[in-house]
């Protein structure tokens, strides 16, 4: 395998609340190869933006430590680098968007103001040089009439066209890893579907390597060359999209595909349903943090977390059943 | 005969009352929609957000009263049964008793229930305004009500901060269930829970409908789960109905423009299918209701327009029995 452009080994995100220590990510390692895209999934409190939140250095310490782990990009570990030193990744060769881009977006500011800073800040040229760049910019994410919207506010653009923006924005210094933290979870679907071959068609001009958070198994489906699957602070299974999606190994993930109702299959009077609810990441049971939920769950599953169990093909999960099967 | 039965139905806010400003700005959320649900039947309404699929839940239920149009409930106009009084329109005392039949379980389950209140107080509020039960047989029905809906009787003397989002919902539904009626407005019940609670909530829904012989109008975004629960199905756009066929019907053959795009828009899961999956991307985004384009208002987004879509609007008509569209094209 080549060199991979990002590494997360053993990353662990811990949280210092009044209820004792929260683990929020206690664990995970993955790597992105140059121009591949990875699906995070996972339901809320899973850890799954607490990961890539910390892979920036944007997780406010305290209250969180980093009892272990590294993120390593370009030969440094980025967790240990000072906060000017991270400034200059940040934004430049790893891009972030977030989920509501109402909230991202300064309500004060036109949309030229928050653009032209990006490239000011990390190239150093004139504000007239960066508008005429994030004009160009806001032009191939698709807004109309760019150099007259440019000068408006946030307000005045609806929902997709706000993510368009976001998207802009990340994408201005050319990064090399754009971090998509459910970019379409709070859009329409017809919406959704542009801006998610939009990111498609930038990811394959620009080369960039993309990191999908979502919880919508359909969007990863589409848009992902390998998957994690994550639940309760860990990743509990990772391969391929193709192989995750035909052979899920962990009763996790293949309970997750049986719940969704698909559009292609035949309708069911019941739906398969997990039961129980997720876990309280201050009060995690003893083992296999999914143990009471699952239906395979053994005696062993109570009190031990399992190992890693290889597939060949690159898949992996941490499940004592698939131990038993592989 | 039909259970629910809406003609015409239009719901129009005024925007804001600026002085010398001219007539104030009109928001036609709901323009002029008909359908009816039959009894024990399940309808889903879906389309995308502000297109008005919970202003129309809404203005069924009477929660807003409707700009004009009728809403028929057991052969009785809801819509007659408005009373003025002091300069407001209010419930008549028939109109209070009738919606005892009709509740809603709604979107968010956080903010649905009061925090201050108990889920004894919260399940057992429809009880104590509509009926005798009070002290110990209001608290067994109660009981009985949360048993129902798969909690533990034991937290009635709970808070609603105590529990996760899917048990929430499932309060919610006690308390629409606690007087027993025969319909039920779902205004996405499902879409702010996670992935793995959602099933089990419409696995709920289904199994109460079986035993109270509900009838449901299920809205939503997420056209798999409608699909899922439905027997028939309703197109929403911009304020306007634009396709209602039976469940299958639509899915195997969606005859308007607009939910050939929806249904190609939503995504499966599995990579296989997906990849190869042609998909219709629409252009731009929905215009705002309150300046809705002329003609059909699909046209600016339409991918197979004509010249007479951008001035002629068009009407409902039934192309087969039971299918319903409103295109020109069709």
């Amino acid at each position: 395998m080549t060199q991979p452009l990002i590494s997360i080994r053993e990353l662990h995100t811990h949280f210092r609340t009044d209820d004792g220590i929260v683990k929020a990510v206690d664990g995970v390692s993955f790597d992105i190869a140059a121009g591949e895209t990875l699906g995070i999934v996972g339901e809320s409190g899973s850890g799954k933006s607490v990961t890539c939140l910390s892979m920036l250095g944007l997780v406010p310490s305290p209250p969180a430590f980093f009892p272990r782990g590294e993120v390593l990009f370009d030969g440094l570990d980025l967790l240990q680098l000072r906060e000017q030193e991270l400034k200059d990744v940040r934004g430049d060769k790893i891009a972030m968007i977030f989920q509501d881009s109402m909230t991202s977006l300064n309500p004060y500011l036109t949309v030229e103001r928050q653009l032209t800073e990006v490239l000011e800040i990390h190239r150093g040229i004139s504000r007239r040089e960066a508008r005429a760049q994030c004009i160009e910019m806001l032009e191939m994410v698709g807004i109309p009439s760019p150099e007259k919207r440019i000068d408006q506010y946030p307000h005045e653009y609806s929902g997709g066209m706000r993510q368009r923006v976001m998207i802009a924005m990340a994408l201005l210094c050319k990064p090399r890893l754009l971090i998509a933290d459910e970019p379409t979870t709070a859009l329409d679907v017809t919406i959704q579907a542009q801006i998610l071959e939009l990111i498609d068609e930038l990811k394959r001009e620009l080369n960039m390597s993309v990191i999908l958070i979502t919880h919508d198994l359909g969007v990863i489906a589409g848009t992902t060359d390998r998957v994690a699957v994550m639940y309760a602070g860990r990743i509990v299974e990772q391969g391929s999209t193709e192989a995750v999606f035909a052979t899920p190994c962990h009763p996790y993930t293949r309970g997750l595909l049986q719940s969704i109702p698909r559009l292609d299959d035949p309708t069911v009077e019941k739906l398969f349903a997990i039961p129980g609810v997720p876990p309280d990441l201050s009060a995690l049971p003893r083992g296999c943090p999914f143990h009471p939920r699952c239906d395979s769950v053994t005696d062993r599953c109570r009190v031990e977390y399992p190992d890693i169990v290889q597939f060949g093909n690159g898949q992996w999960s941490v499940c004592w059943e698939a131990e038993a099967t592989a | 005969m039909s259970l629910l039965s809406v003609r015409n139905l239009k719901m129009h806010f005024s925007v804001s009352k600026r002085l010398f400003h001219g007539p104030s700005p009109v928001v036609k959320a709901v323009d002029g929609i008909s359908f009816d649900i039959d009894e024990g039947e399940t309808l889903g309404l879906v389309g995308e957000s502000g297109c008005g699929k919970s202003t129309t839940g809404r203005s069924i239920l009477q929660l807003l009263r409707p700009t004009s149009g009728t809403v028929h409930f057991g052969g009785k106009d809801l819509t007659a049964m408005w009373r003025p009084s002091w300069g407001q329109w209010k419930w008549s005392e028939e109109l209070r008793q009738l919606r005892q039949q009709m509740q809603i379980i709604f979107q968010d389950p956080y903010a649905s229930l009061n925090p201050r209140m108990t889920v004894e107080s919260i399940v057992g509020e429809p009880l104590r305004t509509f009926s005798t039960a009070r002290g110990g047989e209001l608290r067994r029905q109660v009981q009985d009500l949360l048993q129902r809906v798969g909690m533990d009787p034991h937290y009635i003397r709970r808070y609603p901060h105590e529990f996760s989002g899917g048990q929430r919902q499932r309060i919610g539904i006690a308390r629409a269930l606690a007087l027993n009626p025969q319909m039920i407005v779902a205004d996405e019940p499902i879409s702010a829970l996670d992935v793995s609670i959602q099933a089990q909530i419409l696995n709920l829904l289904t199994d109460i409908q079986a035993e109270f012989g509900l009838t449901y109008l299920f809205i939503a975004h997420d056209l798999a789960a409608v699909r899922h629960i439905s027997n028939r199905i309703a197109v929403m756009y911009l304020g306007r109905l634009v396709e209602v066929a039976d469940r299958d019907e639509l899915y195997a053959s969606p005859m308007h423009p607009y939910t050939k795009a929806l249904i190609s828009a939503i995504p499966i899961p599995a990579p296989t299918v997906e990849k190869k999956r042609q998909r219709i991307v629409l252009k731009g985004d929905v215009p705002s209701p309150m300046s809705p384009p002329t003609g059909c208002r699909f046209h600016t987004r339409c991918p197979v327009k004509e010249a007479r879509c951008e001035v002629e609007e068009p009407a409902m008509r039934e192309i087969e029995s039971g299918h319903q569209v409103a295109c020109h094209l069709v």
